[in-house]
């Protein structure tokens, strides 16, 4: 175990620099912030005393040791639009997001969880094709047009549910519904093959053999076993949830992460953006590792096999 | 997007060997979806080249007389706007034609290059191994850590939303799932005696890599390029509405979606249609996809 956690902590390690110099590249690399901050008429001698009072005018690898040495200490510079240290705008919109993908992922697992299983044992019948058809269906549906056909449809037509806003429970069920639905067709394929893999294994016929009823075979023992590739797709699936919580935001406004960042670009405001991806990043990293510690708990032949 | 390509090629492997093959019946009537899933998009790429020929109006024409008509069914609907105008009376089905036409060349142009990208890594990966191998293992992690969505914006930030940009952005950002797929391919390829033989024979490394081992990829790689069009096709659109993708007044799904979006109060079709545009022809292209994924088994066929 203690060799899995470490080379689980060396790529840990290799992935942070790889994020840190992806978000340092893609605005001093492609992008130039001083053409991005002055007006598009300032002058050159304007441009030049800029990019020297911001230190654009030393090498870059200068200017990287400065953003990794000041990140760490969760200094990404002022936001050039609101006068406010960058983290602090990014880590006050963090909870909602959080909430919101946990709440997606609730969601997600009450619909694939009972509809794979039901399809991986009554396979090949009329059950087992519909939810492969609303699995292909729902692969399909873009998630930011869902959203807004649920609003027209519960918001402005039903008046049931409010169409933007955030604090009661009410203004989670939409979204979290619009977030879990594109994720379960995804997840249920899998609980899906997962049980028909597990369910043709020995050790599912020695437990029939020795007279269980067929529930207890289905739920003590190949349900178990079906959850580990289900847990480590979903911990790898964090990133996709993540990304379509940020289009979910978009569409219902919700206050996050994901519409800070959006408004920031649409404002240039650079220092918000890569302390956004920056942050959102490492989370992932960080929920992939639990997720790989966990199953590396549960299932012993993976740590071996890394 | 690339694990649910992944899952989706997953599926296809062990659980197909283990299980009892399909019978004919079965597989016929599965490529009876695939062809016509096909014939559905070849009739949505049609009435994209052909845009000008067939589309009613010209897209961009406005008539603020006409703004925000009703579908043509519908009460105060005309049959000269079968499906309504938008908030400046712009003929709504003309502007999906042609909107078909920057979906389709974003999701080709991206995929062209990241499927040229992800090949080439995954070849050299799988093939040198070793620290090569080590190096791009590292990066694929890089960006499978990043959602797909933040980088592109990140990107499109710094670079400006316009057509190539967008093309380039999904392109670079889409390659690490064919480096995956065909790192392990060519891992297996590799050790395969037709490729010791080769080496015995004195041949170089680039004519084993392209001549002996890739030849035995191509069906993976145009499964793997198929479903990614759906993918880019979404995320075009995605881009589009947020305005950080393809400019009004040219039309593309994408931003007559967000434009409708501020009308769907009253005029719910302005962003229903062009929605359900992208979802019909990701929808036959996923079909597709899978129809090839069952079809072109690669251990099988080549």
């Amino acid at each position: 175990m203690r060799s899995y956690l470490a080379r689980q902590l060396v790529q840990l390690v290799v992935v942070v620099f790889g994020i840190s110099l992806l978000a340092f590249g893609i605005l001093h690399v492609l992008g130039d912030p001083v053409l991005l901050l002055l007006p598009q008429n300032a002058g050159i001698q304007e441009f030049e005393r800029y990019r020297h009072l911001l230190g654009l005018d030393r090498p870059l690898y200068v200017q990287y040791w400065k953003f990794v040495s000041g990140a760490v200490r969760g200094d990404f510079g002022k936001s050039w639009y609101a006068d406010t240290p960058a983290f602090k705008l990014v880590l006050e919109r963090m909870p909602p997001t959080i909430y919101l993908t946990l709440a997606g992922l609730l969601v997600a697992l009450l619909i694939s969880l009972p509809l794979g299983i039901l399809a991986a044992l009554k396979r090949h019948s009329w059950i087992d094709t519909l939810c492969t058809g609303l699995a292909v269906a729902g692969q399909a549906t873009p998630l930011f047009w869902l959203g807004i056909m649920l609003i027209i449809v519960f918001a402005v037509r039903l008046k049931l549910l409010p169409a933007s806003g955030y604090g009661t429970w009410q203004n989670f069920l939409l979204p979290a519904f619009c977030l879990g639905a594109t994720l379960a067709p995804i997840t249920m394929r899998l609980v899906r093959s997962g049980v028909i893999e597990v369910m043709n294994m020995e050790f599912i016929k020695t437990a029939r053999a020795k007279g269980l009823a067929e529930p207890a075979v289905v739920v003590k023992h190949a349900f178990r076993n079906a959850c580990i590739p289900v847990i480590t797709v979903l911990g790898l699936q964090f990133g996709q949830l993540l990304g379509g919580a940020i289009i979910t935001e978009t569409v219902f406004a919700w206050p996050g992460v994901a519409t800070l960042t959006v408004e920031s670009i649409r404002n240039q405001d650079f220092p918000v953006v890569q302390c956004a991806v920056i942050l959102l990043a490492l989370l992932i990293v960080g929920v992939n590792l639990i997720v790989d510690l966990i199953v590396g708990l549960i299932d012993p032949r993976i740590r071996a096999r890394t | 997007m690339s694990a649910q390509t992944e899952v989706e090629l997953a599926e296809l492997g062990p659980s197909r060997a283990g299980a009892p093959r399909a019978g004919l019946a079965t597989r016929l009537r599965r490529l009876r979806w695939g062809l016509a899933a096909c014939a559905v998009l070849l009739l949505v790429v049609a009435s994209a080249i052909f845009a000008p020929q067939i589309s009613p109006h010209d897209p961009l024409s406005v008539n603020i007389r006409h703004r925000l008509a009703p579908p043509a069914w519908m009460e105060g609907g005309a049959a000269r706007h079968l499906l309504g105008t938008d908030q400046v009376g712009r003929d709504l089905l003309s502007r999906i034609i042609y909107g078909g036409r920057v979906s389709l060349v974003v999701g080709a142009g991206a995929v062209l290059i990241a499927a040229t990208i992800g090949v080439l890594l995954g070849l050299g990966a799988g093939y040198f191994g070793g620290r090569t191998d080590w190096t791009i293992m590292t990066l694929i992690n890089v960006m499978l850590t990043f959602p797909f969505v933040l980088l592109a914006l990140a990107v499109i930030a710094v670079l400006g939303p316009s057509l190539p940009n967008m093309i380039l952005v999904l392109g670079v950002a889409g390659w690490p799932i064919y480096a995956r797929v065909i790192r392990a391919e060519t891992m297996a390829i590799r050790e395969r005696e037709f490729v010791l033989a080769g080496r015995a024979l004195g041949m170089s490394h680039a004519r084993i890599v392209f001549r002996q081992i890739a030849p035995n990829l191509v069906s993976v790689i145009v499964v793997i390029a198929t479903l990614q069009v759906a993918q880019v096709i979404i995320f075009e659109s995605f881009l589009s509405f947020l305005g950080l993708g393809i400019q009004p007044p040219t039309p593309a799904w994408g931003n007559m979606l967000g434009e409708g979006r501020v009308y769907m109060l009253n005029s719910w079709w302005i962003a229903t249609f062009p929605g359900l545009a992208i979802f019909l022809t990701t929808l036959v292209i996923n079909l597709m996809g899978n129809a090839l994924r069952d079809w072109l088994d690669p251990h099988l066929k080549l």
